[in-house]
């Protein structure tokens, strides 16, 4: 398995991200280094062994329904790169 | 052609926990825009969620009331998309082990039992809110960014809209009823996507699928799914292919419309949530659930049909709420006289609840006193009139025993034989006329005599015993 320059621009669109001509050739071939790795994994044989679904082995880590303090508005605001009377602001997106 | 129509159902259920789904933050409604906000709902970097206990809770007990199976091991998986007012750039939801599966909601449509079965009902977060219609931006609010959802999705099993809008209010009725959220269509509590085809009568096979979005009422649901059937059958009738895409009804248009490709660019490359550990549904967990579920609805209204002999469609007027439920019983209960309880509630109660637009919760007159006001007509001691017509309403504006409200506006049925009687005499001397016509053969003249002798007894005298005292009366002159 490998990817073309087209699997790259489909997955810089899923994220809104554009990159120069130059960049997508870098990172097509950094990805099939890294597919390249995978495909070497693929080979050992793992019909026997469970999927681990998380590095972590506990189970059930809850918390009771209990409030916690939120942030302030401003301080939610703060790394916005715009905002405004109390709202992050970003440019118009299409109504869904 | 003859058509059959096919739908199948997805709908969300905001839950009614006090934080959110993996974190501390309220989930109050109508707080000032980005207040109830965290690191972690904010998707700051380094944040780490945490399940809240009641989410696991309230959807093992949607399980439960719906008979699904509980999954013994489940988790959770992030669903990548790009939308501003989801900050993460991706949803925490459940993908390949949902925590139940296989369920059934059961319901009667028509006095007929109907059945649709789940295919998986899962945890997820909600997205925030955007605003478009102000300016030339988007304006975003990220309170409502990892509220707690149950996402419940239905076997293709639903054949027309009567049954999509009877197996909604089903659904609704059942997540009020076991606490879990407020059910709300209009505020957005409950939400419902319908995937709709058609094909040919008696085919077996499906036709293609349409999504329709954007129903907030159990109404536009009936409405647009109508809509989408017949604008299905138009376009195959026409020679056409139907596209399965995603489109939205318009409310104001009363008309189904289809997404821009663009906003429907979806590859959400689902993977597995390493933020996030698994769920495992001990036995022990699970016993501790079903301790807590009440008796279900259907459960319930069979029970009210066999232990107080009371007729199918009362029982399931009287379950239609759970508060309501254990009113009833209540009243039935403490007058002893479930028939009357339930003639009562269905009628005075439910018509003066109707009025002052409150809910049984908030009833003035409670169960007891209401219990005692019937038995106290049983016992002789008011008339079913007067509890109707005046203990009913002075309880309605004081907090007074029945009792005491008898009392105090001297209500008490009079039986005294004598003053009955003294009084059916002086109403036959007083009306000679009507004497002579009914000897004459006027017989339904008898009501205007009880009607007389009640008003000069203003109401109170036992109705049982004027009609025997005057019939004797009558008999013998």
């Amino acid at each position: 398995m490998s990817v073309s320059i087209k699997d790259v621009e489909y997955i810089a669109t899923l994220a809104r991200l554009s990159f120069p001509d130059a960049e997508k050739e870098r990172l097509t071939a950094e990805l099939n280094s890294i597919l390249t790795y995978i495909n070497k994994l693929n080979e050992l044989d793992t019909s026997t062994i469970e999927p681990l679904d998380n590095m972590n082995e506990r189970v059930n880590v809850l918390r009771d329904d209990v409030i916690r303090p939120s942030i302030s508005n401003d301080e939610a605001l703060s790394n916005a790169p715009d905002s405004q009377d109390r709202f992050f602001k970003v440019p118009k997106v299409i109504s869904s | 052609m003859e058509y059959e129509l096919v739908v199948g159902l997805e709908v969300h259920c905001q839950l009614n926990t006090t934080t959110k789904a993996f974190c501390g933050c309220s989930t109050e409604f109508g707080a000032p825009a980005n207040t109830n906000v965290c690191p972690i709902c904010l998707a700051m970097p380094g944040s780490l969620p945490v399940l809240n206990k009641r989410v696991l809770e309230s959807a093992i007990k949607l399980g439960l009331a719906t008979n699904s199976k509980i999954r013994k091991r489940s988790t959770f998986a992030r669903k990548n998309y790009f939308y501003p007012d989801l900050p993460k750039g991706y949803q925490i939801s459940q993908f390949e082990d949902p925590i139940c599966y296989d369920g059934r909601v059961e319901f009667e449509l028509d006095g007929k039992p109907m059945s649709v079965r789940l295919i998986r009902i899962h945890i997820e977060e909600d997205a925030g809110k955007s605003i478009h219609d102000i300016g030339t931006e988007t304006y975003i609010d990220a309170n409502r960014c990892g509220v707690p959802l149950l996402e419940i999705v239905s076997h293709p099993d639903i054949r027309s809209t009567k049954e999509a809008s009877a197996y909604l209010q089903k659904l609704r009725q059942i997540v009020r009823w076991i606490g879990i959220s407020d059910g709300n269509m209009e505020e957005g509590s409950l939400r419902c996507d319908a995937n709709v085809s058609i094909r040919p009568k008696g085919s077996e096979t499906f036709g293609t699928r349409t999504e329709i979005k954007n129903m907030n009422s159990f109404k536009n649901v009936e409405n647009a799914i109508l809509y989408e059937a017949e604008r299905q059958k138009q376009v195959l009738e026409s020679g056409g292919k139907i596209v399965q895409e995603t489109r939205l009804w318009d409310v104001d248009k009363l008309e189904t419309r289809p997404m821009r490709s663009k906003e429907e660019a979806h590859d959400y490359r689902y993977f597995p949530e390493p933020d996030l550990v698994a769920i495992e549904a001990t036995e022990e967990f699970l016993a501790h659930i079903k301790a807590e579920l009440p008796e279900l609805p259907e459960v319930r209204r069979a029970r009210f049909e066999r232990d107080y002999k009371i007729p199918a469609y009362d029982a399931g007027v009287l379950t239609a709420d759970r508060d309501l439920a254990d009113y009833y019983e209540d009243v039935a209960r403490v007058s002893g006289n479930a028939k009357a309880a339930s003639n009562w509630v269905m009628g005075d109660v439910l018509r003066t609840l109707k009025e002052k637009m409150i809910d049984v919760k908030n009833f003035p007159i409670d169960a007891k006193r209401l219990g005692e006001t019937i038995a106290l007509v049983d016992k002789g001691v008011i008339s079913n009139d007067i509890a109707k017509k005046q203990v009913f309403p002075a309880m309605m504006e004081s907090s007074d025993a029945p009792s005491s409200i008898v009392e105090s506006r001297g209500l008490a049925q009079v039986s005294d034989m004598g003053a009955i009687e003294q009084v059916v005499n002086e109403i036959l001397s007083l009306n000679p006329s009507q004497l002579n016509s009914y000897k004459a053969g006027k017989k339904n003249l008898f009501g205007f005599f009880v009607g007389e002798a009640m008003k000069q007894m203003k109401g109170k005298a036992n109705p049982q015993l004027i009609n025997d005292i005057l019939k004797r009366k009558l008999e013998t002159i």
